[in-house]
């Protein structure tokens, strides 16, 4: 027997994630707010010259950083957060400067609704969530759908919440093997798995790349929330949910975040400088940047 | 024990407002909720399911930043189940509410170009016409209520009575508590009104800082003391350090 006869190795690097995506996609990015965010390939999206995006997120640093980049045509979201920061500032500024062309802004649940209806390759689901709201008046192409049956209230006329299909789904787990197996290990597994259903194709980073026996030694089956027929790519990414949480690995940069958080809210010079300082170079700069800002306060 | 603070009535008013809910999950978002949640854990309603607000219930009922055992899981996927499931009760905050009962936390001013971008819509309009649904006010004033609201978020009983069936069937905006007075959606044609001022807190003084004509009875009482009970549960128990006073200070 061949000893080739194994499943694909997946594994690429940032910049290979980056070059095969293109300008106009739309891209789902999962975690939840300041949570297990897929930073180092945001953070290269920031940097490439992708543009035009449909950028579909629960949003935090990752929506804020697209915004201030001008990267975002059109953004999908419920809510932006950095929660210990409650308004994300880069956010508010692309909002209040009305930069981001088209705004789309779902209830949260029908944000869940829509990728599932994306990942089960349904035209929509219906949803008692929007109704009686504004989501349905500032965004007046979502329809509602009547019931063909009548539980004793009437027909009820329902939300259609329409598929939330992605070009490209960006997630950020724990750990995977090269195939594209991938664990959490943290509390909550968020929508990653919908996401990554929903997409055409799944770039995933991880903390730690283990062999497949790995992905079980320690940790129960459950938390294996990827399997490899989702997954296009696998990347290694030691920290690099930096600057969201990626518990058990390591929690929220809470210092670091409160940087962020001002120098998006400043004037220009000051963003200039913590881009300069943090954003401008690859992710292993970016990583030494975080390092040297984490001494520096450290004393 | 007489000496009780206006943040300890609050926390007594929101506790009551979970006191017949049952074997539900409460969700209370923000500090005053989360003390008045527990507070009714503590005393009215031992049955209520409380969590971390991360991704676990809790077993016992833990101060203000405590962890206690776990008794489930409740990650947000879950929650958004629980929400359809109906067997919750959730108080949120309201950046505005208006006569009709509709909240904003999206943003203020226009939509297309806000004046100031809040959090976005969150689960306002899910969490409206699924579960029972209740706000949480500060600083009562007419900034906040308002006549009507710039981005509806949270549906109110009239908006959700004219959307349907579907809309109405569970939408349940059961109290509003400021730190002026608790106030509910029993007025004439489902608007707003008093229930009771706090004490110390004179009708006039709530109907001056609200936007909009609050249905005012004849008779308004005043907010229940907190017991000897609760102010010892919330002062050695639930809150030690005072951090109820960073949201609602002393007098």
């Amino acid at each position: 027997m061949s000893s080739n006869r194994k499943p694909r190795d997946k594994r690429m690097s940032i910049d290979e994630v980056v070059g095969s995506l293109e300008s106009g996609m739309t891209i789902g990015i999962g975690g939840w707010g300041p949570r297990r965010k897929p930073m180092a390939l945001v953070r290269a999206i920031y940097n490439s010259d992708l543009t035009d995006l449909t950028i579909v997120s629960w949003g935090g640093a990752d929506v804020g950083l697209l915004a201030r980049a001008r990267k975002i045509r059109k953004l999908v979201y419920a809510f932006v957060s950095l929660d210990s920061v409650p308004l994300e500032p880069n956010f508010q500024r692309a909002r209040q400067s009305a930069s981001i062309p088209e705004i789309v802004e779902l209830d949260e649940g029908m944000f869940q609704t829509g990728l599932r209806a994306a990942a089960q390759r349904l035209p929509f689901l219906p949803m008692r969530a929007g109704l009686g709201s504004d989501v349905l008046v500032n965004n007046p192409w979502l329809k509602t759908v009547t019931s063909p049956y009548d539980e004793g209230h009437g027909p009820e006329e329902l939300v259609a919440v329409p598929a939330l299909k992605l070009d490209a789904a960006l997630v950020h787990l724990n750990r995977a093997d090269q195939h594209g197996n991938a664990s959490y290990l943290g509390p909550d597994p968020y929508f990653d798995d919908l996401f990554a259903m929903a997409a055409d194709k799944t770039y995933l980073s991880v903390e730690q790349v283990v062999d497949t026996a790995g992905l079980t030694v320690d940790t129960p089956v459950q938390r294996l929330l990827l399997s490899r027929m989702m997954v296009s790519g696998v990347v290694e990414t030691p920290n690099g949910a930096h600057f969201t949480t990626c518990t058990p690995d390591y929690e929220r940069d809470e210092r670091f975040q409160r940087a962020y958080a001002a120098a998006a809210a400043g004037s220009e010079e000051e963003w200039q400088a913590f881009h300069d300082r943090f954003l401008a170079g690859d992710e292993a700069s970016y990583q030494a940047a975080v390092q040297a800002f984490t001494e520096e306060n450290a004393q | 024990m007489s000496d009780y603070t206006r943040a300890d009535v609050c926390a007594a008013a929101i506790a009551d407002a979970f006191s017949e809910d049952g074997e539900i999950f409460a969700s209370p978002m923000g500090l005053l909720p989360t003390l008045g949640v527990r507070l009714a854990r503590l005393t009215s309603n031992p049955d209520l399911v409380i969590s971390d607000g991360e991704s676990v219930f809790m077993g016992g009922t833990p101060p203000l930043g405590g962890k206690d055992v776990v008794e489930g899981w409740i990650p947000f996927r879950r929650v958004f189940d629980v929400v359809a499931y109906g067997k919750r009760h959730v108080m949120m905050g309201a950046t505005q509410v208006d006569r009709e009962g509709n909240q904003n936390i999206s943003a203020i001013g226009p939509f297309a170009q806000p004046k100031r971008q809040l959090l976005g819509s969150r689960g306002a309009p899910g969490n409206t016409v699924n579960n029972r649904t209740s706000y949480w006010v500060p600083k009562h004033s007419t900034r906040v209520f308002v006549e009507q609201v710039d981005i509806v978020s949270g549906v109110g009983p009239t908006r959700a009575a004219a959307a349907g069936t579907a809309a109405s069937r569970f939408n349940d905006i059961h109290r509003i508590v400021s730190n002026l007075a608790v106030l509910d959606m029993g007025g004439a044609e489902r608007t707003m009104r008093l229930v009771s001022v706090h004490p110390g807190v004179t009708v006039d003084e709530v109907v001056a800082a609200t936007g909009f004509t609050l249905e005012v009875p004849a008779e308004v009482p005043v907010t229940r003391e907190p017991s000897y009970e609760e102010l010892l549960l919330i002062r050695e128990m639930l809150d030690p350090k005072g951090l109820r006073f960073k949201e609602v200070p002393h007098d």
